[in-house]
């Protein structure tokens, strides 16, 4: 047996003999999925799987040991995450830490920041949430105009923040901020700093399809010290180059996004089909409804070749460094028209807002919620037009 | 196995770029289709896909072969799109070898040297019908001595006009629809009671109506088991499929970087009309969908050379995505073209006609669509 091959079947053992039944058990939502934290409420099994997980590293398994990570190689992060998936076990910890802050600090990081910040994120100790959007700066985010103004040892933080998903749950942020009024991109840094700070506020938003994750954000006169120690200072990167941080970073959160469109990979079709009835040759027995699902299945299972080639070439360093926008835009497109279908579906059961018999209006929800895919993270026209510009190399207007 | 082309895999893919943009290229299309020639591809041409080894691509080493795989014969057949070369390459040396593969020693000997010195043509006749229908397959073969009597019509057999011999799938027993009862054959085109009536395509390629007229072939042109042939029809599906879904994509890359670079050099209101969003966003979500439709298509090859229980229903999806990607592709670059991607100057609307016929081969969008959902169960 290869050492491949005997990582695989000791992981497979391994997991299967440590992983808590509730933890093999499908996530409903994000509220149902585990995020760590100072304030964190957990499930039955939860906190368990995640210590369990983080003792060996295997919340973050290709980040290096010293940092509280696993050490493993790409091909073994891989075997990792195909052994959970085959065994239906659950992701120890969902963490903007993990997805974002992590890659930005690794990337980087002085290594007293790595030290610092990387094994708490780990552990799932401490939550993390992201400063990025403005009222006036949504897709032209450069525009921001959260204000850090420079008083010697400190920042004094002044602005407002959009969308920051979780920030009423979170312990700290990475937020953006402008450090110099002078230049658009050479002006913004890349700040850490604690949301228990004096004069940090937040407010839940109400989206259309109930109540979100996201919130408005206020900083008033936030004091943020330069540094926390040592070589461990409240930028990331140097002061004014944080858009390069910020850039980096969004790289990253698209490919995240863009797993929406695989994760639901389940032929609807199949799924649907004793629902509504077969016909005499066992077709769903409507029409209409099967070829859309059929054609579905196509695009379904061509993206999650997609996102399988996406992973390999990425972590190879062969795909366009411009590639993940084109698999957000893909991604987030098809898990829209993949909630389309289930609502079309569902019919008129499914439109029932509050009742236990849809969950509370789960499936409606759902679909709405997918609307913000193609938003968030980068508009799918703002993906196309750096496609455009950046892989097709077509001109400037 | 990483979703993309090892470093032998590479070295083919170059060694076939350049050998399709230097001997088949658009040009040489032309000057094949301006002859109006019988076959609508150089047999000089075919001989040098034997010199470079092409021809032998899925025969096995020891039987003279590259013994490559899938995935080696779609990088072949991608260049081929993208050249939009005439060649029997398809037919003859990836759906035609690959049933083969799946027959007798005596038959292998038999064909496996005129393919590997680039001298023997085959061809499929599957179809019966204006669309690609195998699981109906109607037309007889009945005992008849030592050996079969075919008789009954099959049409859009691709290079049937200049093939030595046909692979063509019958009904020994049973009716349309079942299973059981299929048997492939290897016909010689010398066949007593067989005549081809030859037809030029849209893309200027060639294909067949054969009429079987009591044509006997003896039991040893059988491919595989009497009244078993679905198995090795479905091997030879596969491969055709896998391999039309590549030559596919070939012809959708080359029509979108023709686009892109037309697009790149137009001017039309003082500016170059690819600075325009409106043509920026088009091409950007032409770009996605080919880069989907390569993944499916490479998974799916991976997926027939791993032998995987689920490779037939990739294959159908990448047949599928890859018609819809590069139909896409085709009609776009006609619309940004502009006046000029309708004239035969252009290459682009030759690229809009091998897509269209090539979409016909082995069964199109909606017949793989289908297939997927039966797949599936529903």
């Amino acid at each position: 047996m290869s050492d491949l091959e005997s990582f695989r079947a000791e992981t497979a053992e391994w997991l299967e003999a440590n992983c808590p039944p509730e933890m093999r058990e499908p996530v409903t939502d994000e509220s149902d999925m585990c995020w760590g934290g100072k304030n964190a409420t957990y499930k039955p099994g939860q906190k368990e799987w995640m210590d369990i997980m983080a003792a060996k590293g295997w919340t973050v398994p290709d980040w290096p040991k010293e940092y509280g990570g696993g050490g493993l190689s790409r091909e073994e992060t891989k075997i990792l995450l195909q052994e959970m998936g085959r065994l239906k076990i659950r992701s120890p910890l969902a963490s903007f830490g993990i997805w974002m802050l992590g890659p930005a600090l690794l990337h980087f990081g002085t290594e007293e920041q790595k030290l610092h910040f990387l094994p708490p994120i780990a552990r799932g100790e401490v939550r993390w949430c992201q400063g990025y959007s403005e009222p006036g700066s949504g897709s032209d985010l450069a525009s921001l105009q959260t204000s850090a103004e420079d008083k010697g040892d400190h920042y004094l933080i002044n602005g407002q923040k959009i969308w920051t998903s979780y920030a009423d749950k979170a312990d700290w942020i990475f937020c953006l901020t402008r450090t110099d009024k002078s230049s658009k991109h050479k002006g913004i840094s890349f700040m850490l700093f604690d949301m228990t700070s004096k004069g940090v506020e937040t407010k839940p938003i109400v989206l259309i399809s109930g109540q979100s994750a996201f919130c408005e954000t206020f900083f008033t006169d936030v004091e943020v010290p330069k540094t926390y120690g040592e070589g461990i200072s409240s930028v990331v990167g140097e002061v004014n180059r944080g858009w390069d941080v910020a850039k980096y970073l969004l790289g990253h959160e698209r490919s995240m996004i863009s797993s929406d469109g695989s994760a639901g990979a389940t032929s609807l079709g199949a799924k649907f089909a004793d629902t509504y009835g077969r016909d005499e040759k066992g077709r769903l027995d409507d029409p209409m409804l099967r070829s859309q699902m059929a054609e579905m299945d196509i695009d379904v299972l061509a993206f999650r070749a997609m996102a399988e080639r996406f992973g390999d070439t990425f972590k190879a360093n062969l795909c366009h460094p411009a590639q993940p926008n084109m698999m957000k835009y893909a991604g987030t497109e098809i898990n829209k028209r993949r909630h389309e279908l289930i609502m079309s579906a569902g019919g008129s059961e499914v439109l029932e807002w509050e009742s236990d018999a849809t969950n509370g209006g789960l499936t409606a929800r759902s679909w709405l919620r997918t609307k913000a895919n193609s938003i968030e993270g980068g508009t799918s026209e703002v993906m196309l037009n750096v496609i455009a510009k950046q892989i097709l190399q077509l001109p400037n207007a | 196995m990483a979703l993309y082309l090892n470093d032998d895999q590479k070295m083919l893919h170059d060694s076939a770029a350049e050998f399709m943009k230097g001997e088949g290229n658009v040009a040489h299309f032309r000057e094949f289709r301006d002859k109006n020639c019988k076959d609508g591809f150089s047999h000089a041409l075919w001989k040098q896909f034997a010199e470079m080894g092409f021809s032998g691509i899925l025969i096995p080493e020891e039987e003279g072969g590259l013994g490559l795989g899938h995935v080696e014969a779609g990088v072949v057949l991608e260049e081929i799109g993208r050249n939009l070369t005439p060649s029997p390459f398809l037919s003859t040396a990836v759906a035609g070898v690959e049933a083969l593969n799946a027959g007798g020693k005596a038959l292998r000997d038999q064909y496996f040297p005129g393919i590997l010195s680039g001298d023997s043509i085959l061809a499929l006749a599957v179809d019966e019908g204006a669309k690609h229908r195998p699981e109906q397959i109607a037309m007889a073969a009945t005992r008849e001595g030592n050996g079969f009597k075919l008789d009954g019509k099959k049409q859009f057999v691709v290079q049937g006009g200049s093939a030595d011999m046909l692979i063509v799938a019958a009904r020994t027993s049973g009716s349309p629809g079942d299973d059981k009862g299929l048997t492939l054959f290897a016909v010689e085109t010398s066949a007593q009671g067989m005549s081809r009536d030859s037809v030029r395509l849209v893309d200027s390629a060639m294909a067949a109506h054969v009429e079987f007229d009591g044509v006997l072939v003896d039991a040893d042109a059988v491919i595989g088991e009497v009244d078993e042939g679905a198995s090795v029809l479905q091997r030879m599906l596969n491969a055709g499929r896998a391999g039309a879904a590549a030559e596919t994509l070939g012809v959708g890359s080359g029509a979108m970087d023709i686009t892109v670079e037309y697009i790149k050099g137009r001017k039309q209101f003082d500016h170059i009309i690819g600075s325009f969003q409106a043509l920026q966003h088009r091409a950007a979500h032409l770009y996605s969908e080919m880069e989907i439709a390569r993944a499916a298509v490479l998974k799916a090859q991976q997926m027939l050379d791993e032998g995987s229980p689920k490779a037939e229903m990739m294959v159908s999806v990448a047949k599928a995505k890859a018609g819809k990607a590069t139909a896409l592709s085709v009609k776009e670059g006609v619309q940004m073209h502009g006046g000029v991607g309708m004239t035969d100057e252009y290459d682009i609307g030759l690229y809009m006609k091998r897509d269209r016929a090539l979409t016909e081969f082995m069964g199109d969008i909606n017949y793989h669509t289908n297939r997927v959902a039966e797949m599936h169960g529903y």
